[in-house]
């Protein structure tokens, strides 16, 4: 543009009238929606849209590979009164308060001694994480093996050192199954609680413990008033999103016990897989899926907001 | 696992086809692809998903097929295997979706699931019926909806009974017993010998379905009759379940948690001795130790109180998607997979572990090659499809997919639940998927 021509240019557009497109596309307000608008179609896309079509098929007879009609709650009086599905609830419920319990425990017991100075510290670290890089299935086969009901390791060795005449039965009885399956999500699950709560642990000033010790203060004190505090919310992420993962784990059960011993270790997600796209009945499976729903909302809530109640959590500054 | 047809590893099988034999074979796809009545459309691309091979061999067969018919047609088929519990999954969303492999090669039901997506192949099989001395019942009971083909069985992987001679005959018994009651007395005293049977009552696709309606239809009892009335809750149901238990007390400890493999690897570790199972064992055995392999021996399932025999083996059925643009193509495959030239090599190659549905067959050498084949070749006779006495379709699948008879049979040999406890549960759960 040549140097005449520019304040030419200048005068028309103060002279003429911005369009309703013009508008749009250059107001302030509505910049913002569009800056918003990816974001917001791909959670449209992918998580809204998913969500509701599997509670609006809970709704319908839909058999695979053929469309159902609007039942209303059928699948759901069905459910209610189905001894597998309330098993599987309990199974759910089960497992999934256990191994968080047991995971957040140990999790955090290993944070703490990874925080002390130990010898070849980065080593130990990325060690402790192996068991959360190994790809779920492959440790799932590991643990079949582990639980076989003839070649298991562990009878195997007890055998050998004469403490037991007969193979453990891992899998075959519903309490052994029960424990052996939550001990397997645990070890599955410890590196990654143990790991970020490490973070959490290495963002607390030193200069706080120096006030502490100086004021005399015992381990344990030091520990109860100034790293648990601080930890909060690091413990209440992780625990959320631990629950989370524990809640909906399928592929440790699949792998290992399909669900059984009759049905001693079905988990809704197990069961809603089963029953929807292995016996072709999605809308009861829906009806499962969608039933996770109340229960995953709870245990946010419970460990969210349950283990404690900040400003930053209600979206305002600590201090 | 996807591989194409043409990658290394078909080079390599069809290589040694080749040297073998294979130029025939090529020879003979000539000029069948020349007079066949099946003409694929110009250009076609197939892809084809198939349940994984458990013997190497009749993939190597499977794959020198393909190869010679891709040379012969100029057609090129894509092969994806799955194992076979997730061929139903994706054939579902494949059906659900009408986009997928053209053809599926599946198992038991699975094209009863969906008979409106398929392709009628009546033409197909008539032609093959015809030119193959006819198709055995459970061929009409699996392949046929409404009066025409929907799939086309292409094979029966038998689930028979596989015995240590040694043990058995230790046990007091000179020939495999043909009755219950004799089984029975054999589990008894196989225990006793330290030298114990076993079969899964756990969540085994396979050999748990086919072990369990062993149980329950020997005995008389069935699921649904042939009009799909739920008719679990009868004297003959109670009679499996007790028999069940005895059998039950003799087994090996915790086959209430087997899969489809814990038999094998019990069985070829020698502390197993008494299983049902296909022929992969013997196969398997056969290749390491060779003294084990001829020590162990095939029998039929007993024939239980209703006199003649009431069994469920694995039958493969294939089909083609009606979303396929090249159907002619697809039909031209199957044909020619079924033809002679081919399928005599492809039952040798899986050595036992698959059976014709088409008559002719019969007289196949695979089945006397080695005589501890042959009891296989009647697994197509000896049973009945998936869905007993009833009718072959969803609901049939359904129950199958869902365990029920497995889970009736667990719940009461464990104590999980009483007989008339675990019968209501499973009367409850059938009438919900047969209503």
């Amino acid at each position: 543009m040549s140097e005449q021509a520019l304040p030419m240019a200048r005068q028309r557009l103060a002279i003429a009238e911005p369009t309703a497109w013009e508008r749009l596309v250059t107001n302030r307000n509505w910049l913002g929606f569009w800056f918003m608008m990816p974001a917001a179609a791909i959670l449209i896309l992918f998580l809204a849209y998913p969500l509701f079509l599997g509670v609006w098929l809970s709704f319908t007879d839909t058999r695979i590979g053929r469309d159902g009609v609007f039942i209303g709650l059928e699948n759901y009086e069905w459910l209610s009164d189905d001894s597998i599905f309330l098993q599987s609830i309990f199974n759910t419920v089960l497992y999934t308060t256990v191994a968080s319990i047991v995971k957040f425990a140990l999790g955090l017991y290993l944070a703490l001694l990874l925080n002390e100075r130990v010898p070849f510290k980065a080593i130990v670290r990325s060690i402790v994480l192996i068991p959360f890089i190994v790809p779920t299935v492959l440790s799932a086969l590991a643990f079949w093996w582990i639980y076989d009901t003839q070649f298991s390791i562990i009878s195997w060795s007890l055998k050998q050192l004469g403490l037991l005449d007969t193979n453990i039965d891992f899998l075959g009885n519903p309490f052994n199954a029960r424990v052996s399956v939550i001990i397997a999500n645990i070890w599955r699950g410890v590196p990654f609680v143990a790991i970020t709560l490490l973070a959490g642990l290495q963002t607390v000033s030193p200069s706080l413990y120096e006030a502490a010790t100086l004021d005399g203060a015992t381990r344990w004190q030091i520990f109860r008033y100034i790293t648990y505090p601080l930890l909060t919310p690091i413990i209440a992420v992780v625990m959320t999103f631990s629950v989370l993962f524990t809640f909906t784990d399928f592929q440790l059960i699949w792998v290992l016990t399909r669900g059984g011993p009759v049905n001693a270790t079905h988990l809704m997600a197990t069961l809603s897989y089963q029953r929807a796209i292995l016996g072709g009945r999605l809308g009861e499976g829906a009806a499962i899926a969608t039933s996770m729903i109340p229960f995953l909302v709870v245990a946010i809530m419970v460990s969210f907001y349950g283990l404690q109640k900040r400003k930053w959590q209600q979206g305002e500054n600590n201090d | 696992m996807t591989f194409n047809g043409l990658t290394r590893r078909s080079i390599l099988a069809g290589g040694a086809a080749m040297a073998a034999g294979g130029s025939d074979l090529l020879g003979f796809a000539k000029a069948w692809a020349q007079a066949s009545p099946f003409k694929p459309e110009a250009g076609a691309k197939l892809s084809l998903l198939r349940w994984k091979r458990f013997v190497a061999a009749e993939d190597d067969a499977f794959v020198a097929t393909l190869d010679a018919f891709t040379k012969a047609t100029g057609v090129t088929v894509t092969v994806s295997n799955e194992s076979y519990e997730d061929v139903q999954p994706k054939a579902s969303v494949a059906a659900n979706t009408g986009q997928g492999p053209d053809i599926i090669w599946g198992l038991h039901s699975l094209a009863h699931l969906f008979p409106a997506k398929l392709v009628d192949m009546s033409d197909l099989c008539d032609y093959l019926g015809k030119k193959y001395g006819g198709w055995v019942p459970l061929a009409e009971a699996y392949g046929k909806s409404g009066g025409k083909w929907i799939c086309i069985p292409i094979g029966t992987s038998g689930a028979m009974i596989n015995y240590r001679k040694s043990s058995v005959e230790k046990a007091g018994f000179k020939e495999f017993p043909a009755d219950t009651a004799g089984f029975l007395e054999l589990c008894k005293a196989l225990k006793a010998n330290g030298t114990p049977a076993g079969f899964p009552f756990g969540h085994a696709s396979g050999d748990a379905n086919s072990f369990v309606h062993w149980l329950l239809w020997s005995h008389g009892g069935y699921l649904v009759d042939k009009n799909d009335k739920v008719i679990i809750n009868s004297p003959e149901t109670v009679k499996a379940l007790e028999y069940a238990k005895a059998l039950y007390d003799t087994f090996i400890p915790g086959t209430v948690s087997w899969n489809d493999a814990s038999n094998n690897k019990a069985f070829l570790a020698g502390e197993l001795h008494l299983t049902a199972n296909g022929i992969s064992i013997y196969v398997a055995a056969k290749n390491d130790k060779k003294d084990f392999a001829d020590d162990i021996h095939h029998g039929y399932y007993p024939v239980g109180p209703v006199g003649k025999p009431q069994e469920l083996h694995l039958c493969y059925p294939a089909m083609i998607f009606n979303y396929t643009k090249f159907p002619n193509a697809s039909k031209a495959l199957l044909a020619f997979m079924l033809e002679k030239e081919q399928y005599s090599k492809w039952l040798s190659g899986a050595q036992g572990y698959l059976t014709h549905l088409l008559n002719a067959y019969d007289s196949d050498p695979v089945w006397t090659d080695d005589p501890k084949r042959t009891v296989f070749r009647e697994s197509s006779k000896r049973s009945l499809p998936a869905s007993g006495i009833g009718k072959i379709g969803e609901a049939a699948a359904s129950a199958l997919a869902d365990f029920l008879v497995v889970d009736m049979f667990a719940n009461y040999v464990t104590g999980r639940e009483d007989i008339k406890g675990a019968i209501a549960s499973t009367e409850r759960l059938a009438k919900r998927i047969y209503r």
